[in-house]
Parts: structure tokens; C-alpha cells; sequence
């Protein structure tokens, strides 16, 4: 980690980037649409590793991000006639806001009360979903009218739920993420995020404002999460109080804790593992939770570093 | 040319007065080493001035400003340096990193910049901390998986990182070789021609050695101060603190 | 109505949901207490306690009362048994370190929320109450058996506060509480009192479940209201401190009724988490008892 040659992690995440550019031309029809939500919910995951895994701070109330991005494009595109672009950025606004609010609040607290006082956050965020059904329509949700979705272009147009536009806006939001993610970790800021993470009062005394730091990586990664949410509404249509609830932050958890909290691919392969173990098995069972529930407990039994981050501990020193 | 003024600085924990009213005067450039026997409240001293520990009264000046109240990052900024008694490194992070964390926080203090300097200017910088400390082969290395006494040294480059005025080391020298104690003792006056040392120390013949001045404090309170020499011949610090 | 009665009706709801929750929150507190770790699979035991609370009482058809009775005790000796389970396979392996415990608490979660969905299916099953008649005011009826609930969960709270207080074995889990290592040297099998207290308090829960049960029909889905009002609860209370742990659950589920009849439940249950989240950062680390890491 001397940093002599980052050449080397440029390498692999342009890789990965790539071949999931490559894959598409490829992909029968089910696994392309799996493969762009996948993409959306890996970003989602990459931002809440750059708290869980680079800071050492374990939320439960992600989904709120997630929500705010969702309803923040999800309700000005239906409501008041948005374009697709102002709605991603009003997502991304109200993510940011959020996570600002949150965090001065959420940050007071430390260790098992930040755990909960993010879960308590994040259930208000869901009830104020459910109180305010007239225009959210709760757990019902709605659905943005392919009319809305309409992207021009100069002369020429898409639509956003046209698969191949669908497929490559998820790879462009996932690239802006990872890269971020990785840029993030590889630079000065990301080497005191992990410092604070090891040893929060040792940073204090190298003259680091550590809360400012924290403050710093919830608010990027709950607008990141927030971006995801956003994407998610303008690909995929539907706008739900499903996302807000508790379901939806233990999902990013689990999936970074499987793919490996504190790597910057892990998110990626936890996401992608879990969606396809899910999608393996709901075809034997309705309670794929069950999985869920079961991958947890195995997780943090035997396996709490996840898979990338027990391949670099045994195998690949470098991995990012 | 004083660099440090603690005016009737007092600490209570409870019942107990750690520190009691101690008026502590610090030259520039100079090594003090504080001595005295266990819970004298060495330790307790030095954390306020370096600000982990509020004072219960009295005040703290660094160069004739007065920074009582001063968060501890902020106090680092103004060239108060505390290295641990307990090695507290990084122990999951390379060398290079441990000593990079500091380099770069000292960069964009000295540039007044929100961003360090680019890669190579920062690499420059730690290495050639940690080839002042005499670690430079270990840049890579995990900090866990040095032996004690390199983690001491590491420790001790990531202060220098920090660009101190004022170095406090907190028993340095506690747990180290005999050959390390002697090399330690030349990095100390290496580095005190650049900033001032304070060193809680246990280990006398290192004291008497390197010392420029040492004060000795007994139940929170300062007992005797002067050279080496003077204190060695302090009939009543012979009697508090070497038992004769 | 006019309000006088609305307030009483109100009341009346609030004091039933107030006894509940005081054995749920109790058991939830009782664990952070003695074994500072946070079940956050909790309300899965009131769920599960509900569910078989079903299961038992469909076993004697025709016979309400001596189902009741059954499904009293079979329910908490299944879920306590669980508990036990969950403890020497899990929770001990972890030693107990907060943040993994919190994760594999919400595996357990979903792995019992998932077993019973798969074994008893979606939906919604009612049971009959154990005595039917009504309590007669001027303005409206009311179901006795809401006052058997009431009567129930204080005697409940009584015996437990009893055998913390009075008995041996409250007093090996107030050492083992006060400091685990001494505990252990004095030699108390620290090991058993964790599995014990675990088993305790998923058993209040599943009690509080089966009490519930013949009001509010068992579901698969019904155990995460009681765990974040246990939430609420406990952290209003002081975790770990029983008596502020009981006393919490009366103005919550006091407040509760009355904020539901007057207004919205969903709004008093945003009040209310809001409010103890914001308790939570006031008091710093303070309502947990732990420093900053």
C-alpha cells in the first residue's frame, strides 16, 4: 500500500467496468434487465460501503437515502411533470440534504446507538412515506408513465425504459460510483476515512477533526445511495414505500458484508451473488428472505470479512 | 525565549487532585524531561497540554496565545505534538501510510490548502521522515508486524510528520533494547535542534544523558526543577524519588 | 360519542397496548441489562409466541379457555427453547460483540419470520378468547378479555420483578449484570445465566404475543411494530433499567392509544420514534452506557 504503482487498480476496475459493457451484447433478455437492476442496487451497496467499510460506521437506516433519491425524482416527475433530468437531480438534492441532516444529528452518537438511532430515523422516513399516501400512494406505490420518461436529444430521442438505454444509463451510474468510490479510497481524505475507522481518537491527536470526516463519508455516501434511488424510479418505473423499509437497509448490509466491506468491488459481487441466489432459489420457495436471514448468520460466524476481503487477506494484498 | 506556560494548571478526578497548581515554563528548543514516580500525574500533565484531557483550572499558553479551551486537532495545528505512551499506531495500515496520514495533514496546513501536494511530493516527505527514524526499508510493511520497538520509532516519525514545535513523548524508551535506547537517544538531540521535547521518562541514565532541564513532580505537584546535574544532587528528590 | 367517552375508550386501549408492551420491552431490556447486546430478532419472538398461540389453541377445538392455557405454556417453552438454541449457536460463538451480535440478531430475524410464513402461510389467524362477555358502559361495550390482558401482564410483571428482585437467581443475574469476570470467578456459570436470560426474555415476549392474540389476529409480519416500540421503550427507560423500562411503556402506550383514537396511529408512531432518536443523540452514549470506540 505504498501506493508506488495504483496503475494496477486502474487496471482491474476498467475491467470490470468493461465486461459488464461487453455482457450486453450477449445477454439473453432476462438477465439483461436483472443485470441493469443489479448495476442500480450495486451503486446503492458501493455508497453504503463507503461508510460501513472505509469508516467504520454500521448504518440501519439506509433505505432512507435510497428513499429520498426514489420519491425525491419518483414525485417530481410524476407530480410536477419534471424531466427525467431535473428528477434524477432533484433525487440527488433531497438525498443530499438528508444525508446532511441525519448526519449532524445521527453522528453524536457512536457505535450501537448510531445503529439505532439510524433505525429509528429511517422508520420515520418510511411512516412519513405511509402518512403522506395521498401523494405516495404507501406501500401501494405508483408507476411514472413511460410518457414522462421520454429523454430528447437534439433531434433524435430515447426512452428510459428502453432496454438498451436502460442497460447502459445503470452502467454509467455504476461506473460514476465505483470510480468515485475507488478515487475516494485511493486519496488523502479516503486514507483518514480509514484511519477513523481503525482508531478514531489517534486520528483526533494527527490534528484530524474526525466528526467532520465522518460527517464527510455519510453525507457522500448517502447521496450516493440517494443517486441509486433516483436511477432506480426513472428505470424502473415504480416508486414504492417498499424501498423505504427496514428490508431495504439490511439488503446494502448484507450485500457489502458478503461481497466484503472495506473492498471496492465487494458491493458488486455481493449484489450480484445474492440477486442470482435469490433469483435460484424463489423458484423453490416464496420465503427467499430465509436466504437472507441464513447468509447473515454464516456471514458474521465465519466469514465476517466477506470474500474479497478474505481473498486479500490470503491471496491479493493489493486489492483496493 | 519561552515557547510554553502552564499557569497553575489543576486536574481533580473525583476526590483526587492528579494535578495540583502546576506552573510549568518551557524554552524553546530545549529537552525537559519529566520525572517522578508512578501517579504523579505526569501523564495527566501532559494530556492537557496537548488536550485530551480538560484541565479543572488554571490556564495553557503556546507561544503567548492562550489555548485552554483548544480542541485537540486544532492544538496539533499549532505545533503540539503528543506521541503515546501505549504504541497507538495504525496497526492494519502500511508504515507509508501511518507516517502519510500525518505528512499530508502538516502539507495542507503548511500550503493552506484543502488538498495535499500531489503523490510524489507527499511520498518524498515520508520517506524521508521514515529514513530519519531509520525505517526506511519498512515503507510497506503492516505497521502490526513490526517489532516493538520499530513501532515506537514509527510512532515517533509520525510525530516528526506533524511538523511539531513541541514533541511530548510519553516513556519512549519503555520496553526497548539497550542499543535502541542509544539510538534513540541521538534522534531525540537530532531532533530537538528543530523543535522543543518534552519526555516523560523512567529510564534516568537516559534522563541525565539527554535532559537539558527535568522536572520532577510528586503527587501532582512539581517537587524540584533544574539541570541534571542539580537534581541528582537534590538532597530531597533523592529522598521522593530514588529512595536513598 | 362526545369526548369524555372517546378519552375513556382511548384510555382504555392505551392502558391494554401499555401492559403488552411493558412485558415486551421488559424481556428486551432485561437481555441488554444483563448481556449488553441488542436482540433485534425480539419482536419474532412476540410473532412466533402469537403464532403458536394459534397453533395450540387449534389443537382442542371447542374449548377456548383450556387452549388458552396450553398455548400460555407451550408457546414460551418453544420459544424459549429457540432462544436457547440461538444463544449457544450463535450468539456465544460471537462472543457477544455488539455490532455482529446486532447482524446475526437480524438474520434470526428473518429466518424466524421465514420458517413461520413457510410453515403457517401468509395469512392472518384469529383465536378465540378464552372468556367472552362484555364490560357494559353507558356509552359503549368492552371486550372483557382486554381486561384479563391487563390482569395477566401484571401479574406477569409482578412475578418477574419479583424474581429479579427476591430470589437467587435474580441475584446471579444482577452479579453477572454488575460484572461479568467477577461473576465468573465467584463461580456463577455466566455461560448458563446468558443462555437463562436469553430464554427469559424471548419468553416475555412470546407471553405478551399470546396475550395478544385473540385481539389482533396472529401474522407472520406482526413482530416488527412491538420491536421498535420496545425500542422506544427501552431507550426512553434507560436500557437495562426495569423499573424506567415499565414506567416507559405506560406513557408510550398511554400516549399511543390516545394519539391513535385522536388522530392517526402512523403519526404517533412517527412522534414517537422521532422523539427517542432524538433522546438517544441528546444523551450521547449516555442511555447505553458505552464509550465511543
Amino acid at each position: 500500500m505504498t501506493g508506488a504503482t495504483p496503475r494496477r487498480d486502474w487496471l482491474l476496475h476498467l475491467a470490470v467496468i468493461a465486461l459488464l459493457f461487453g455482457v450486453q451484447f450477449v445477454l439473453p433478455a432476462y438477465h439483461y434487465s436483472n443485470v441493469s437492476k443489479i448495476m442500480v442496487m450495486a451503486s446503492f451497496a458501493i455508497g453504503y460501503n463507503i461508510l460501513i467499510g472505509y469508516t467504520g460506521l454500521l448504518s440501519l437506516g439506509h433505505a432512507m437515502f435510497f428513499a429520498a433519491g426514489l420519491y425525491g425524482a419518483g414525485l417530481t416527475v410524476h407530480h410536477l411533470g419534471f424531466d427525467p433530468l431535473s428528477g434524477f437531480l432533484a433525487g440527488l438534492l433531497a438525498a443530499l440534504c438528508l444525508s446532511v441532516a441525519i448526519g449532524l444529528v445521527a453522528l453524536r452518537t457512536a457505535g450501537v446507538s448510531f445503529m439505532i438511532v439510524t433505525l429509528m430515523f429511517a422508520q420515520a422516513g418510511y411512516l412519513l412515506t405511509l402518512y403522506f399516501g395521498e401523494f405516495t400512494r404507501g406501500d401501494e406505490g405508483f408507476v411514472l408513465k413511460e410518457n414522462l420518461l421520454r429523454v430528447v436529444v437534439g433531434d433524435t430521442g430515447f426512452n428510459l425504459i428502453d432496454p438498451a438505454a436502460r442497460y447502459n444509463l445503470a452502467l454509467l451510474l455504476f461506473t460514476v460510483c465505483l470510480l468515485g468510490s475507488l478515487v475516494l479510497v485511493r486519496s488523502a481524505v479516503g486514507r483518514v476515512l480509514i484511519a477513523v475507522r481503525e482508531n478514531e481518537q489517534r486520528t483526533a491527536m494527527l490534528g484530524y477533526n474526525a466528526f467532520l470526516y465522518k460527517l464527510l463519508a455519510l453525507v457522500i455516501s448517502g447521496t450516493m445511495s440517494g443517486a441509486a434511488g433516483a436511477t432506480y424510479a426513472l428505470l424502473f418505473t415504480y416508486v414504492g414505500a417498499t424501498f423505504a423499509a427496514i428490508q431495504y437497509s439490511i439488503l446494502p448490509l448484507l450485500w457489502v458484508l458478503l461481497g466484503g466491506a472495506g473492498t471496492t468491488l465487494g458491493p458488486l459481487l455481493g449484489t450480484l451473488l445474492m440477486f442470482y441466489l435469490v433469483d435460484v432459489s424463489s423458484g423453490q420457495t416464496s420465503s427467499y428472505m430465509l436466504l437472507v436471514g441464513a447468509a447473515l448468520i454464516i456471514l458474521v460466524l465465519w466469514a465476517p470479512k466477506g470474500i474479497l476481503g478474505t481473498l486479500r487477506e490470503k491471496r491479493i494484498p493489493w486489492l483496493p | 525565549m519561552t515557547l510554553l506556560v502552564t499557569s497553575e494548571l489543576s486536574r481533580r478526578f473525583g476526590g483526587l487532585n492528579a494535578v495540583d497548581q502546576v506552573s510549568l515554563v518551557l524554552d524553546r528548543g530545549e529537552i525537559r524531561a519529566i520525572i517522578g514516580p508512578n501517579g504523579a500525574g505526569k501523564t495527566t500533565l501532559v494530556s492537557m497540554i496537548c488536550g485530551r484531557i480538560a484541565p479543572s483550572s488554571g490556564g495553557i499558553a503556546f507561544e503567548d496565545q492562550d489555548i485552554t479551551g483548544m480542541r485537540p486537532w486544532h492544538r496539533v495545528r499549532h505545533g503540539i505534538v503528543y506521541t503515546f505512551q501505549i504504541t497507538s499506531i495504525f496497526g492494519n495500515l502500511s508504515c507509508f501510510d501511518n507516517v502519510a496520514l500525518a505528512a499530508q495533514r502538516s502539507d495542507t496546513w503548511a500550503t493552506g490548502r484543502w488538498w495535499p501536494r500531489g503523490h510524489g511530493h507527499l511520498a518524498e516527505t515520508v520517506l524521508a521522515v521514515l529514513n530519519r527514524v531509520g525505517l526506511s526499508g519498512r515503507a510497506a510493511a503492516r505497521a502490526s508486524t513490526l517489532s516493538y520497538g520499530h513501532q515506537r520509532l514509527l510512532e515517533v516519525a509520525i510525530g516528526l510528520a506533524l511538523k511539531p514545535k513541541l514533541l511530548i513523548l510519553d516513556e519512549p524508551t519503555q520496553g526497548l533494547a539497550e542499543d535502541e535506547i542509544v539510538s534513540f537517544c541521538a534522534l531525540t538531540r537530532d531532533i530537538a535542534r528543530e523543535a522543543t521535547v518534552l519526555l516523560i521518562e523512567h529510564n534516568m541514565p537516559v534522563v541525565m544523558e539527554i535532559a537539558d532541564r527535568v522536572t520532577v513532580m510528586e503527587n501532582g505537584r512539581i517537587l524540584a526543577e533544574g539541570s541534571p546535574a542539580e537534581i541528582r544532587a537534590d538532597a530531597q528528590v533523592q529522598k521522593a524519588y530514588f529512595g536513598t | 360519542m362526545s369526548f369524555g367517552p372517546h378519552l375513556l375508550l382511548a384510555l382504555l386501549e392505551g392502558t391494554v397496548t401499555a401492559f403488552v408492551l411493558a412485558l415486551t420491552a421488559l424481556g428486551l431490556s432485561l437481555v441488554f441489562g444483563v448481556m449488553r447486546i441488542v436482540n433485534v430478532a425480539h419482536g419474532e419472538f412476540f410473532m412466533l409466541g402469537a403464532v403458536l398461540a394459534w397453533a395450540f389453541s387449534s389443537l382442542v377445538p371447542g374449548m377456548p379457555a383450556l387452549g388458552f392455557l396450553l398455548a400460555l405454556v407451550g408457546s414460551a417453552l418453544v420459544v424459549g427453547t429457540v432462544a436457547i438454541a440461538a444463544d449457544r449457536l450463535i450468539l456465544r460463538r460471537l462472543n457477544y460483540a455488539p455490532e455482529a451480535t446486532i447482524v446475526a440478531t437480524i438474520g434470526l430475524l428473518y429466518i424466524i419470520q421465514q420458517v413461520v410464513l413457510t410453515v403457517y402461510g401468509p395469512n392472518a389467524h384469529p383465536v378465540v378468547p378464552p372468556i367472552n362477555f362484555r364490560v357494559v358502559f353507558p356509552w359503549f361495550g368492552y371486550s372483557g378479555y382486554k381486561l384479563v390482558v391487563i390482569g395477566a401482564s401484571a401479574a406477569l410483571l409482578g412475578a418477574t420483578w419479583y424474581t429479579l428482585t427476591r430470589t437467587r437467581l435474580g441475584l446471579i443475574m444482577r452479579a453477572t449484570q454488575f460484572d461479568r469476570e467477577t461473576a465468573q470467578s465467584f463461580g456463577i456459570p455466566v455461560d448458563r445465566v446468558y443462555s437463562a436470560v436469553f430464554a427469559l426474555g424471548a419468553m416475555l415476549a412470546a407471553v405478551a404475543g399470546v396475550l395478544i392474540v385473540p385481539i389482533q389476529q396472529a401474522h407472520y409480519l406482526m413482530g416488527l411494530d412491538p420491536l421498535l416500540l420496545s425500542f422506544i421503550v427501552v431507550i426512553l427507560g434507560g436500557l437495562g433499567n426495569l423499573r424506567g423500562t415499565v414506567m416507559a411503556a405506560f406513557v408510550i402506550g398511554l400516549s399511543d392509544g390516545v394519539i391513535s383514537v385522536f388522530f392517526s396511529a402512523t403519526l404517533a408512531k412517527i412522534i414517537a420514534t422521532l422523539f427517542v432518536a432524538l433522546v438517544l443523540v441528546v444523551r450521547r452514549e449516555g442511555l447505553f452506557g458505552e464509550k465511543a470506540r
